[in-house]
């Protein structure tokens, strides 16, 4: 099996589309696999659902959307009811507890990628930019001097330190997690030995 | 093209490869008005065709766009504008016009939900019939569809050049998946592809007859303020360019319009086969939803079902040579499609008892997915 995928989902605003956009970049350009990253958002400019799917493989993509999320990142409570059931069986839920309160499997990986934002980068709209370096983190599904690669060529000039900043924010905190929550069973590089 | 990504591998969006191919083409000059799934066109061709001497306008509202694109093109240039169903709409119109007094562009519609203003961010396929027959009048017209952003660059490329090659409009129907789909594509350097341009008439001013029939069925056009004195009407129109209303006059042209486009079928009509060599059960399908097809059509052949995929890239005129075969051999057809049967439609109009057909229509927005085709596969 070498088809990987990754769903981002949250509401409209939380930079979604953006943080698939810097992973598929991350993975196609800087890492050299095959990527296809799609998105689906309603009419409005914030609020409202939005998700991102970034599917990465070693060969050409034929159906470029998820069929099941092996990586499913919740940034809040209706994306992470939603979604939960599309989630491989043994796929990782990674959700952003400022706003995920229920968390419907004990396997989740919780991470205050908001509240960190807010406290310890001083931007809010960064959470989403912590989200991909502890998902990236936690699933291995780029490297991550691949990622960092891809974010500085993204974002606008003269944010490159708060992001760079944040992005370590986001490694850190999942380097962090209490281990028996880390799944690695269905990593990416698991995965392509299955 | 001068590009510093030539030769490089990006990450595209469909809308953005389009861009790139219709630049890469020789495109330089793109007038549009923005509009859900295909606004992301109109803003790279704003910020790309300045660096290629290239104009970009952004016009009032699509009948104009599309008149500003003819005019473009009548003076020598290279054009595009870029729409989704709505605006396509409002294009008919000119669009006739320019099929009338034959001058090349390209339209690219990116389809989204219909009808009226329908559901804007999501996917369909609901414009295969307006594409053909949208304007009024017995017309010819080449459409291609989409469905990789490897497609959007070489496809855009292809269309200009059989726009230019027999001069008529080329529609481009993309649908907001592969629009807003991202993949990783490699841009070539420009001696890589094929880039034809308009024949232009070698003769002097005076001998200049704009509408004079030859082998190819294609009169070479020269660029207005050339110092070639012609007519541009939307009236049938002889072959010096002014209206008639002679009989003798009004048949050869209008056979003449048909025939540039039906003698070259084999050049125009583009089909992507996989698996056909020896399949017992087709799908047929176009844009995205041949992703999906492909998908299925390989999980179907490794639970032993003999399955193939005969992918439409030319909609219209309709690669009927090609489908024909394929129709005759296989035992059931399906087709899958974002409309209540557009396509199908035109299949099972030339099957003519052949074989049976099935249809699997989605109108929901959103896109067919592997495992529904898989499923009525294995039961067809």
């Amino acid at each position: 099996m070498t088809r990987y995928e990754v769903r981002l989902s949250g509401s409209g605003g939380q930079g979604l589309i953006v943080a698939g956009i810097i992973l598929a970049e991350a993975a196609g350009v800087y890492d050299g696999k095959c990527v296809c990253q799609t998105q689906s958002y309603g009419p409005e400019a914030r609020g409202g659902s939005s998700k991102a799917e970034v599917v990465i493989s070693d060969e050409e993509i034929d159906y470029p959307k998820a069929i099941k999320p092996d990586v499913l990142l919740a940034m809040n409570q209706k994306s992470c009811d939603t979604y939960i059931f599309d989630l491989k069986p043994d796929g990782i839920l990674i959700v952003d507890s400022t706003y995920v309160k229920q968390v419907p499997s004990t396997r989740a990986l919780a991470i205050p990628f908001t509240q960190m934002a807010r406290d310890d980068v001083g931007k809010e709209m960064m959470a989403n930019i912590i989200a991909l370096g502890a998902l990236a983190t936690l699933t291995g599904v780029v490297s991550l001097t691949s990622l960092e690669a891809a974010v500085l060529a993204r974002v606008p000039v003269g944010t490159e330190e708060l992001n760079k900043k944040a992005l370590d924010i986001g490694i850190e905190a999942a380097k962090n997690l209490p281990k028996e929550n880390a799944e690695k069973e269905v990593s990416y590089e698991n995965s392509l030995n299955e | 093209m001068a590009t510093k990504n030539a030769g490089r591998q990006v990450l595209l969006q469909g809308n953005e490869a389009i861009v790139e191919g219709a630049l890469a083409a020789g495109c330089r000059f793109f007038a549009g008005y923005p509009i859900t799934p295909a606004t992301e066109i109109s803003e790279a061709m704003s910020y790309r065709l300045p660096g290629v001497d290239g104009t970009f306008i952004q016009m009032e509202d699509e009948i104009a766009s599309m008149g500003a694109v003819i005019g473009a093109s009548l003076a020598g240039v290279k054009a595009m504008t870029a729409t989704s169903g709505p605006g396509f709409s409002l294009m008919q119109e000119n669009l006739g016009f320019a099929c009338v007094a034959e001058v090349p562009c390209v339209i690219v519609d990116v389809m989204r939900g219909g009808p009226s203003t329908g559901i804007p961010t999501h996917v369909s396929q609901g414009d295969v019939m307006q594409a053909r027959w949208g304007t009024h009048g017995d017309h010819p017209i080449i459409v291609l569809a989409v469905s990789t952003t490897q497609d959007c660059f070489s496809i855009t490329v292809k269309a200009f050049n059989l726009s230019e090659k027999y001069r008529t409009p080329v529609i481009i129907l993309a649908d907001e998946v592969v629009a807003h789909t991202r993949e990783k594509i490699r841009l070539p350097h420009p001696g890589e592809i094929e880039v034809l341009d308009r024949i232009r008439p070698n003769m002097p001013p005076d001998w200049y007859i704009p509408y004079e029939n030859n082998s190819r069925g294609v009169p070479p056009m020269s660029s207005f303020g050339e110092g070639y004195r012609y007519h541009v009407t939307g009236l049938i129109h002889d072959v010096r360019g002014f209206p008639t209303e002679r009989p003798d006059e009004i048949v050869p042209f209008m056979n003449r319009i048909f025939r540039k486009i039906n003698q070259h079928f084999a050049d125009i009509q583009m089909v992507h086969e996989e698996s056909t060599e020896d399949a017992e059960v087709l799908v047929v399908a176009y844009g995205s939803v041949s992703r999906s097809a492909r998908r299925a059509v390989r999980e179907a052949r490794q639970r032993g079902v003999k399955a193939g995929l005969a992918q439409l890239i030319t909609l219209w005129p309709f690669p009927r040579q090609t489908m024909e075969p394929l129709l005759r051999k296989v035992r059931a057809v399906l087709v899958p499609e974002l409309n209540m049967g557009q396509m199908s439609r035109e299949i099972k109009r030339i099957n003519q008892g052949m074989t049976r057909i099935e249809t699997l229509n989605r109108i929901d927005g959103t896109l067919i997915t592997p495992a529904e085709i898989f499923a009525r596969l294995v039961k067809l």
